[in-house]
């Protein structure tokens, strides 16, 4: 997916004084792993082509701290999010949407008390809010139409902020056959990268939390793992290969609302 | 005249042993809980109260798994109720009257036993399930390593001695019954196994189970403090002063905060912000650093596993058992306090502490910070707040993480991201091609 547009740093938007509707917070994941740079482009495409006026960071932008802050490390978090707080003040952000729970957790909920207040949404919840305008509109005929999907829970989206019925109301405008796992929503299970174990091995043990995961995802005999967060879609990708199932897609909300989208 | 009010005496005298011996045993409870730092959870009482109204007096979390929730629902009404008619088993011993709420209540004290009896009856039933269940039904979590010896011995103890004071106090009815005249709803169907007996058999049979009932409950009393039992005290302080915000809010260390200002801000005056002469720890080596919420949590937590059950960790072989986290700390807070007991009142360095002699890094390395121990607890305990107390003194204090958790943090510090990449690459994801 090849987006025809470019999306202007904040340092461009006040260079031309203009103002913006929302921040797209890309983060790390989204701006440098490769699977989460598709998701990326997507939601830049979606908040494109519905004409809101957005803006990235760009090299200002800087990791929130999130994995600094769960490995232990609180001190590196709170140099990270005062940082990032003086970048957004400065700019004076009101409205951020991020594609990573982590980011959307630690911007929402951990930096108003050191100075960074903001109306942050994961962008799922401003998917839904876009659809139920009408400003999405999604393709006669259904492009996933027929498709079994299935929702993982990223764990800082469902029980970090309880989160469970946007990407499922998303999901279920998508025409497709829906099927939950076993273990969903609260009951979710994690997929392995939280609390910074995506930054090193996992401790020993008699098989990886992914793998788990994946198996639970693949006995729903879904085509499709929908879920919204790059490190979920990392360790369940990978979990899918380690099971040879590299058939059944692990794709982000965002990805599928683009494919789904009637974007004339 | 003296031996007329003997049991009178003997009574009072039991009844008030059991409950100074309580209060003593709870004060230290109390002392060693306030041993941790202070955590502000008196906001929001309104909240708070129906959260223990509808976690801790309503279970609303018990039947998640319905079978164990619909029998533990059972002995707890059964353990309330019954304890009305405790009431009046006090009164009688300390008055030396018989049934003194018989005459009072006229017919309807009849149906209030035999609810009673049926409720007994239940909650006999259920400990007998229960206790199946947790020796024969091989359930994991309840055949754990972790929970050899000791802990495995309370719970059966715990479901023997119900099962004995439910059987004790509806025999205590069917003899009485046969005495009187009286066919309770439950106990008239025992009165068959005691009809051969003579009047004074009767008597016999009827005050051995009276006392040991009465005697049962008040042991049962000082036998809390050291079982997981507790809970059935704890667990509404332990909901009412649980963590409100979304599970996903850590929170921000205020000590971290100083610091970080005074390095960000050269104007900054180091001295004006230095609160007291305290010394300052960054995370919890030890139970003292740990907050009064966590150490009151090690306290009410009864053992069940439910959120090692979940735990993403310990399905895949992991050390990591959150249980295992209450326990330790529940453990190592009682060697504190009986080191202070001790030493009058000093808590003298022992030369242990909680990190490293009870729990290990690679447990505290193992947690995803996922949330499914604290969702799954059905008294909404926190071993995740525990858990990253102890990672924050790895990290800032002992310096003992993972290579390659140090090799991301210098990439934080020194890109901006966990990866090695160039801040300048950030916007790249618009140019390539797919990629």
């Amino acid at each position: 997916m090849e987006n025809n547009f470019t999306v202007p740093t904040m340092a461009e938007i006040t260079a031309k004084g203009e103002q913006i509707d929302i921040l797209f917070w890309v983060g790390c994941a989204g701006s440098f792993d490769d699977r989460a740079k598709k998701v990326t482009k997507a939601l830049a495409k979606i908040l494109h082509h519905v004409g809101l006026k957005f803006a990235v960071l760009g090299k200002e932008e800087s990791c929130t701290g999130d994995p600094a802050k769960r490995a232990g490390n609180e001190l590196l978090f709170q140099v990270q999010a005062m940082q990032n707080i003086s970048t957004l003040n400065a700019y004076n952000i009101k409205k951020i949407v991020t594609a990573c729970p982590h980011c959307f957790n630690t911007l929402k909920n951990e930096y108003p008390n050191l100075g960074g207040s903001y109306e942050v949404q994961h962008h799922t919840a401003l998917l839904q809010d876009l659809i139920a305008a009408g400003k999405v509109r999604l393709k006669d005929g259904g492009t996933f139409q027929g498709k079994r999907i299935t929702f993982h829970d990223p764990c800082y989206l469902g029980r970090g902020n309880d989160v469970y019925d946007a990407p499922r109301s998303l999901i279920e405008q998508l025409d497709v056959e829906f099927v939950e796992m076993n273990q969903s929503k609260k009951n979710g299970l994690c997929c392995g990268a939280g609390g910074a174990q995506m930054f090193k091995e996992a401790e020993k043990g008699n098989t990886e939390v992914n793998h788990l995961r994946a198996e639970q995802a693949i006995s729903t005999q879904a085509s499709v793992v929908a879920t919204g967060c790059p490190f979920c879609k990392t360790m369940l990708t990978d979990g899918m290969k380690h099971h040879n199932k590299e058939n059944i897609q692990v794709l982000d909300i965002a990805e599928l609302v683009a494919q789904a989208a009637d974007f004339k | 005249m003296m031996v007329l009010f003997l049991p009178q005496i003997l009574f009072t005298a039991c009844l008030l042993l059991a409950v100074f011996l309580f209060a003593h045993k709870a004060s230290k409870i109390l002392r060693n809980i306030k041993l941790g730092t202070p955590i502000a959870r008196n906001d929001n009482k309104l909240r708070r109260i129906k959260m223990l109204v509808l976690v801790a007096l309503g279970q609303s979390k018990m039947v998640k798994r319905p079978l164990a929730g619909f029998l533990h629902i059972l002995v707890y009404l059964g353990f309330v109720l019954i304890n009305i008619e405790m009431l009046e088993i006090v009164l009688d011993g300390i008055l030396g009257t018989h049934r003194v709420f018989a005459p009072i209540l006229g017919n309807a004290y009849f149906y209030l036993i035999g609810i009673f009896e049926v409720l007994a009856l239940l909650v006999l039933l259920a400990c007998v399930v229960f206790f199946m269940r947790r020796n024969l039904a091989h359930i994991k979590r309840l055949s754990m390593k972790e929970i050899a010896g000791f802990p495995k011995n309370d719970a059966n103890f715990i479901l023997i001695a119900e099962i004995a004071l439910m059987l004790a106090f509806l025999v205590m009815n069917a003899t009485d019954g046969i005495i009187n005249g009286e066919k309770f709803w439950v106990s008239q169907y025992m009165q068959g196994m005691f009809a051969s007996l003579s009047l004074d058999s009767l008597h016999l049979v009827e005050r051995f189970c009276w006392w040991f009932h009465i005697l049962g409950v008040l042991a049962f009393l000082n036998y809390l403090p050291y079982s997981k039992h507790l809970h059935i005290m704890l667990a509404f302080p332990a909901t009412y002063f649980a963590n409100l915000e979304p599970k996903g809010k850590f929170d921000n260390l205020a000590s971290i905060t100083r610091e970080v200002k005074i390095m960000l801000d050269p104007s900054a005056d180091p001295y004006a912000a230095t609160p007291s002469e305290e010394i300052v720890h960054f995370g919890a080596k030890d139970v003292t650093e740990l907050n009064q919420k966590n150490l009151l949590d090690a306290y009410s937590c009864t053992e069940c596993g439910r959120c090692t059950a979940m735990c993403p960790a310990n399905q895949t072989g992991k050390l990591l058992s959150p249980r295992k986290i209450m326990m330790a700390t529940r453990d190592r807070l009682e060697e504190v306090g009986k080191n202070i007991d001790q030493n009058n009142g000093v808590n003298i360095a022992d030369g242990k502490s909680l990190v490293g002699d009870y729990i290990t890094n690679e447990e505290l390395w193992a947690c995803t910070s996922c949330n499914a121990c604290t969702e799954a607890c059905p008294i909404n305990l926190d071993p995740l707040s525990i858990i990253m107390q102890a990672r924050q003194h790895l990290a800032m204090e002992a310096s003992q993480v993972p290579s390659a958790w140090l090799s991301m943090f210098n990439n934080i510090e020194n890109n901006g991201s966990p990866w090695a990449f160039s801040p300048e690459d950030r916007i790249k994801w618009q140019q390539e091609d797919g990629k």
